[in-house]
């Protein structure tokens, strides 16, 4: 059997390296797939709690962030289009309008 | 031999994370992260979380992932740049070293970290969509009825959004 230390420490440097992507990548495409990826690094620690507890209920939870994951990407995704439809860019360095 | 397979999924998971984050060309980031899915429907299984590990592969290696490959082929991206603030790699990779550290630190000293439950040990049908099907429409039909809404919003909020004309900043 394989101890659920193990599976958290899995699931935290899973998590550890999307947030790397999202700080280091300037694409805005693969910032959204380094978020996917701390959102699995979430799920993997939801499901090896409810495997240590017996217990199904974490496994709901991971269907509903399954649920808002897809939901973000899609308005992510349509967000870069209309990006890119504007400024012919997705680089984020490029786009600080908001930014004194 | 669980422990073999342990292995062997979480070193292609963390190898393919890390290399979805080296890669410079955005195709070869999506089909890195298909495979750091794929390990992770495996461990799934492992854990006995059967429905879990189906809607894994199928809602997001299946669903997700091909609409990041539509928008990439559709934006037509090539290799990209590098970024201007240089020193904001070397910095993000140390920090998140540093954050690593004392929660692994934590994990290791988590006092109910025993093993997890051998398969025959555990109730039958544990993680299986019975089960998962009553608790959905039972104990957690209200966080289902939100995120039915929730996938409304967005379905509308991306026509919105991409429809031409809608939206511009020239006006």
């Amino acid at each position: 059997m394989i101890p659920v230390t193990y599976y958290l420490i899995l699931s935290a440097a899973l998590f550890l390296v999307g947030a790397t992507g999202v700080l280091v990548r300037r694409n805005a495409i693969i910032v959204l797939m380094s978020i996917e990826l701390m959102l699995n690094g979430a799920n993997l620690s939801f499901v090896a709690f409810a495997r240590q507890f017996g217990m199904a209920d974490g496994h709901i939870y991971v269907f509903l962030v399954i649920t808002v994951a897809a939901a973000e990407v899609a308005i992510g995704l349509a967000l870069v289009i209309l990006l890119f439809r504007n400024r012919g860019t997705v680089n984020i360095d490029e786009v600080r309008s908001l930014r004194w | 031999m669980e422990l073999y397979f342990f292995l062997f999924f979480a070193v292609v998971a963390v190898a393919s994370s890390v290399a979805m984050i080296l890669q410079r060309n955005p195709i070869y980031c999506v089909l890195l992260l298909i495979m750091v899915m794929i390990s992770i429907a495996g461990l799934y299984l492992m854990l006995d979380a059967q429905f879990v590990a189906i809607i894994q592969v199928v809602v997001y290696a299946g669903a997700i992932m091909v609409l990041f490959l539509f928008v990439i082929m559709l934006l037509n991206l090539s290799r990209e740049e590098g970024g201007a603030f240089r020193i904001q790699k070397p910095l993000a990779v140390l920090l998140t070293v540093l954050l690593f550290l004392p929660v692994a630190a934590m994990v290791m000293s988590y006092a109910g970290g025993g093993t997890t439950p051998s398969a025959d040990g555990g109730q039958t049908g544990f993680g299986e969509v019975e089960q998962i099907g009553s608790l959905l429409f039972t104990k957690y039909l209200l966080p289902v009825e939100i995120a039915a809404v929730l996938l409304l919003i967005a379905i509308v909020g991306a026509v919105v959004l991409t429809r031409k004309g809608t939206v511009s900043v020239d006006d």
